[in-house]
């Protein structure tokens, strides 16, 4: 079964790989990115219960917390060119 | 068992087999930025053939500098210059030429190298014998890794831990100064009582 669940993962991980190359738009990359970071993590954790240790899982869990953070900062990038959000007033900083 | 680690090994070779896709994709594209999302793809699947053989912390490493810092460096790049590559379709044939030794003589140079997983290998014989067998004696805790960070290796681990209170210690005080007002406003108004 986790054989199988594996399988699908990389499978999973092939198309996302073909969109990040071929999707046309800026966000078919960004989410293909995303979409990559959220397969590693579950190929680690399918790993984990496969060669039957589940300590991985924790690894699995900081890395979709990497993975949230780093789309979080690409999207925030692509929006306003920097990190430090929209510049219009900077006596109110944005609490984000 | 016998089926897990086959299954191991397809899993390893198709993620190197994806990684090599990665690299032909950005060799291929154009467009600056699909190549900065790929390089962050690269990174992934790196760290997550790392966390197969058992380099955690390598691969928790290269997933949050190469997937994390580096894209967004490079995006940073992009923002000042450009997001697109000039056409250039010229075959540099010594180029070529030169990597192409050098990752023969490289892949020649790991024949040598023992087997991964070997436990004859000289890194598990060099001094873990000596940890694992009179570390109790010669330092004390049951923990065999706490001798060795804390007594066999205490200047590297002194050398780490001032790097780190360095760097945690910048942090707190780039952070602090983001108290300050930017358009300085009359002296009353706001009394610097900052805990800086």
């Amino acid at each position: 079964m986790f054989i199988a669940a594996a399988a699908a993962i990389l499978v999973g991980m092939a198309l996302a790989l073909v969109r990040a190359a071929l999707g046309p738009s800026v966000y078919d990359r960004i989410l293909a990115v995303n979409m990559m970071g959220t397969k590693t993590v579950l190929l680690i954790g399918v790993l984990g219960f496969l060669t039957g240790r589940p300590d991985f899982l924790d690894i699995a869990m900081v890395y979709a917390l990497l993975n949230f953070v780093g789309t979080l900062a690409v999207l925030k990038f692509h929006a306003y060119g920097s990190l430090a959000g929209p510049r219009s007033d900077a006596d109110d900083p944005p609490s984000s | 068992m016998i089926g897990s680690i086959l299954t191991e090994h397809l899993i390893d070779i198709g993620l190197l087999a994806f990684l090599a896709a990665t690299g032909l994709m950005m060799l291929h594209q154009r467009s600056l930025f699909a190549v900065v999302m790929l390089s962050g793809i690269f990174s992934l699947l790196s760290a997550g053939l790392f966390t197969l053989m058992d380099a955690v912390d390598v691969a928790f490493t290269e997933a949050s500098v190469g997937a994390g810092i580096s894209t967004v460096l490079f995006l940073g790049t992009l923002a000042l210059t450009g997001a697109r590559e000039k056409r250039r379709t010229i075959w540099d044939l010594p180029a070529l030429a030169t990597v192409v030794v050098f990752g023969a003589l490289l892949m020649w140079g790991t024949l040598d190298l023992p087997h991964y997983g070997d436990p004859t290998a000289p890194i598990h014989h060099h001094v873990a014998d000596r940890y694992i067998e009179e570390s109790g004696t010669e330092v004390g805790p049951p923990n065999i890794v706490t001798s060795v960070l804390a007594s066999y290796r205490g200047f590297d681990t002194l050398g780490e831990t001032t790097v780190i209170f360095t760097a945690g210690l910048s942090v707190v005080v780039l952070l602090a100064r983001r108290r300050r007002p930017a358009a300085r406003p009359p002296r009353d108004a706001s009394p610097d009582a900052g805990a800086s």
